[in-house]
């Protein structure tokens, strides 16, 4: 390690820094792809129903059950049609609608509570590794939300949150902060100990001593030093926060406690598929495979910019 | 249906072919399948369905309800009824007559002395007796003679059938169960676990929750019956498990209260081992109308209470528009399929109480709906897509519990309603909390903050009257009464309320019923409750058994002496 590290130290203006970054970014294929996914499924959600314009929610009964196009291909006799290239679910609603609906709901509860979960763990795990007064009350803090059963918790903030938010922002957006909060605040824990166990370990290298001895406020290592060096582990936080925001937001649904029962989301079209799962597997790979590559997406984003932004190994 | 009678007349062809040969235990062994397992084998000592079913086997009442709800003597000679004199004029004794040479599977003979003991062993004030309701209002049981038993009630009672029938109210061996009394009843292990009864089976082994193998009784009054000479019953798993078991594999030969899709179900049936077959109680999916407000803007402590009539529910062309605009064939099909029939009544059965006056409501009627609310004055005047008067939008806030067929009825009901018009917000809510009925809940069945929810319900028993009760003034859920209440949808009419004081003293059945329906039909045509599907209770079993009965007033296994295995020669 310390050969790649001799005579690196950043000392070129930031324009020139981020322009590093990106072509180390560049560099890495999968994280080239992953990123291209990531805006194509962002792009295919948020364009999606400007090109595809069947409502989401509207029933058409004689037109359900339908399998999607490519069914074709081994079972002539199957019910399809060019009207739902995907298929129908059991009341004839449009998959390929849902599937986009779905999609601005999930990647949105996925992003606002990792986010959410993000700032909130990092500044938690920082301010404890860095400061040591605070080190003990935060981490038992971190402790007792951690032995907080996550089930009953949602009960009590669902019933305690959903009526107010409710008359506020209506049903959807209210029930959207609501599941947002909820999610973001009971999954920092892990973010938190792990970046505090890095900067623990980071602070009494030479090089943060160094910067010390020379007069930097606590403000400027935490952002100059410390964050860049802690931030492969909170990448890897991000990535697997935004899967389980998403999952989570689905079993909250299920348990009823999430969004209005016809109100798709990815997690919500997979719950309810499972009975059918033999009849119809696309209503269930469908949702789940668009989950897992968003997840995969995020995981490769992740993994190159780890890698171009970690100064230990930049310029190699 | 048609299905239904082929297979009990084929069942008859069978029997008639084959009574002449038939012998006790010539057809070898039966095994059923519960996947919810029982844990003891003393009714009196559980509340729930599973050992109710599995000691019928062994325990026996004094009289029972076949699988059409009526009444049938079973150890007794008659029926009592005010026309053959068992039951007094006044309506306050009744007295059975126990038929004579039954016996216990241990030999001895079954006396009046029994029933009388059973009837101490569960009115014990220590005892915990599970099933004392059955026993309401009793004040005495006297043996008359060996074979006469007469129990006398507290005041005039129309329904005396609620002690000694039905399987949750067999009778118990008095020299078994004499050192149990009282709080001593859940110390007696062996007993529980091995009740001696009048049934066609013994208990040879009894595992809790888990395995049961039975024997066939020696002493059972029929020589030639059981067919079967041993039974094994087995718990636990699931009920998609138990399914596949009787009608894919073939494992099992019975399986109980299989609660799937249709889908799924035909799915199994294609497997050619076992037939589904579905029997109807009064069990009903409905709707329930909410006559107060529950709008959050009123305190807590007034809201959904009478104090506070609802904004637009209480104009019955709304809720008779809402009714209207609902396919009921179509949510048989998508929910139900065979284990779900069209209805137009609250109480749909027994038949007898089962009303003819409201059968318009199988037809969806849009057009009629839309005219209905224009002619009430309810139009779209902001151009929204949803009506409105005064300023009053009809806009329904629509609660049931988290279920995926619930799921697809509410997403099926909105459609509709947002074609007449009236906007609807769909919420479900965990079947837990839902039903729990914790008064500190808002989201219970009974506080009922929502505009319309919901959910089934049933009685036990083939007798409406206590259930008609539940929609009387005075019994809604309201804070004074900790949200305890069963008029759910908080219904007041003077006209009903006189006319279930009429039924409580009425005894001849006739008359009952006839009464029973004009009650039924001033909540059908007031629209407080909206009915959506009668729906039944499936079980299934294996091709090769016959005499299977499915019986929803009484145990599935209630006359399991019956059951035979079907030769393929």
């Amino acid at each position: 390690m310390s050969n790649l590290s001799v005579g690196n130290i950043p000392a070129a203006p930031p324009s020139s820094r981020w322009r590093d970054i990106w072509s180390r970014f560049k560099r890495h294929k999968g994280a080239v792809i992953g990123g291209g996914g990531l805006i194509f499924i962002t792009l295919f959600v948020l364009i999606g129903p400007c090109i595809w314009t069947l409502e989401a929610t509207r029933i058409d009964i004689r037109a359900r059950d339908m399998r999607p196009i490519y069914t074709a291909l081994w079972n002539g006799d199957a019910k399809i049609g060019w009207t739902h290239p995907l298929g129908t679910d059991q009341l004839g609603r449009d998959l390929l609608s849902q599937m986009i609906e779905g999609g601005r709901t999930s990647l949105a509860v996925g992003w606002a509570s990792m986010i959410l979960a993000l700032v909130l763990g990092t500044l938690v795990g920082v301010l404890s590794g860095f400061f040591n007064r605070l080190d003990f009350w935060l981490m038992r803090f971190t402790d007792l939300v951690l032995s907080l059963p996550i089930l009953p918790l949602l009960l009590v903030a669902v019933t305690l949150f959903r009526q107010p938010l409710r008359t506020n922002f209506g049903p959807e957006t209210g029930m959207f902060i609501l599941i947002v909060g909820v999610v973001g605040l009971t999954s920092w824990m892990q973010t938190a100990r792990i970046v505090r166990a890095d900067v623990l370990v980071l602070k009494e290298r030479d090089f943060i001593q160094a910067t010390r001895s020379i007069g930097t406020r606590p403000f400027g290592i935490i952002t100059r030093h410390l964050l860049p060096n802690v931030l492969s582990p909170i990448m890897v936080s991000a990535t697997l926060g935004l899967a389980t925001a998403i999952i989570t937001e689905s079993a909250l649904s299920f348990l009823g406690v999430g969004f209005p029962s016809d109100f798709p989301t990815w997690g919500k079209l997979l719950a309810d598929a499972v009975q059918r799962m033999e009849e119809y597997p696309e209503r269930v790979f469908l949702p789940g495979i668009a989950i897992s590559l968003t997840v995969l997406a995020v995981n490769f984003l992740g993994d190159g910019l780890r890698d171009a932004l970690d100064p230990r190994i930049r310029g190699r | 249906m048609i299905f239904r009678k082929f297979a009990i007349g084929t069942a008859l062809a069978t029997l008639l072919a084959t009574a002449g040969t038939a012998e006790r235990g010539s057809d070898g062994a039966l095994s059923i399948i519960y996947w919810q397992a029982p844990s003891i084998l003393n009714p009196f000592l559980s509340g729930g369905t599973k050992e109710q079913e599995i000691s019928s086997l062994i325990l026996e009442p004094l009289a029972r309800y076949d699988e059409t709800g009526q009444l049938q003597p079973w150890l007794t000679t008659e029926v009592p009824t005010v026309a053959n004199g068992g039951v007094s004029e006044d309506l306050t004794s009744i007295t059975w007559k126990i038929a004579p040479g039954i016996m216990w599977s241990d030999g001895t003979a079954f006396t009046a002395n029994d029933v009388k003991f059973t009837a101490d062993y569960c009115m014990h004030p220590k005892g915990g007796c599970a099933q004392l309701s059955r026993f309401g209002g009793v004040t005495s049981v006297k043996v008359i003679d060996a074979m006469t038993v007469k129990v006398n009630f507290d005041q005039p009672t129309p329904f005396p059938y609620g002690p000694f029938v039905g399987a949750e109210s067999p009778i118990l061996q008095k020299a078994q169960f004499e050192n149990c009394m009282g709080p001593k009843a859940q110390e007696c292990t062996e007993q529980n676990f091995g009740p001696v009864g009048t049934g066609p089976f013994v208990v040879t082994e009894f595992r809790p929750n888990d395995v049961i193998t039975l024997d066939a009784s020696q002493n059972y009054r029929d020589p030639a019956k059981p067919a079967f000479a041993t039974l094994t019953v087995k718990g636990g798993g699931d009920a998609t498990a138990a399914g596949r078991a009787v009608m894919e594999t073939g494992e099992f030969d019975y399986a109980w209260n299989l609660q799937l899709a249709p889908d799924v179900i035909a799915g199994m049936q294609e497997g050619g081992k076992g037939t589904p077959v579905t029997g109807f109680g009064p069990l009903v999916e409905r709707l329930m109308v909410n006559f107060t407000d529950p709008s959050p803007d009123l305190p807590e402590g007034a809201r959904s209470t009478r104090k506070h009539p609802h904004p637009f529910l209480t104009d019955i062309n709304v809720r008779k528009a809402l009714s209207l605009a609902i396919d009921r064939s179509l949510l048989v099909e998508i929910g139900y399929g065979q284990a779900g029939k069209l209805t137009c009544n609250v109480v749909p059965a027994p038949e007898a109480y089962n009303s003819s006056a409201n059968n318009d409501c199988v037809t969806q009627d849009l057009e009629g709906a839309k005219a209905l609310l224009d002619g009430a004055g309810w139009v779209d005047s902001d151009g929204d897509g949803v009506r409105d008067k005064d300023g009053v939008k009809l806009s329904i806030l629509y609660q049931t519990s988290t279920n995926a067929v619930r799921q697809d009825f509410q997403a099926l009901i909105k459609d509709w309603w947002n074609r007449i018009g009236v906007e609807t917000e769909l919420r479900n809510l965990d079947g837990s909390v839902f039903f729990g009925g914790d008064p500190g809940s808002p989201d219970t069945v009974q506080k009922f903050y929502a505009d319309i929810e919901m959910y089934a319900n049933t009685f036990n028993g083939t007798d409406p009257q206590s259930y008609l009760g539940r929609w009387r003034c005075g019994n809604e859920p309201r804070p004074e009464t900790q949200w305890r209440g069963e008029n759910v949808p908080r219904f007041c009419s003077r006209d009903y309320g006189a006319l279930h004081d009429e039924l409580s003293q009425t005894a001849d059945l006739a008359e009952r019923s006839r009464i029973a329906k004009a009650l039924n039909d001033i909540l059908m045509q007031e629209y407080a409750i909206i009915p959506l599907v009668h729906r039944g209770r499936l079980s299934a079993h294996a091709n090769s058994l016959g005499g299977v009965k499915i019986n929803v007033w009484d145990s599935e296994l209630w006359n399991v002496a019956d059951w035979y295995r079907i030769k393929s020669d």
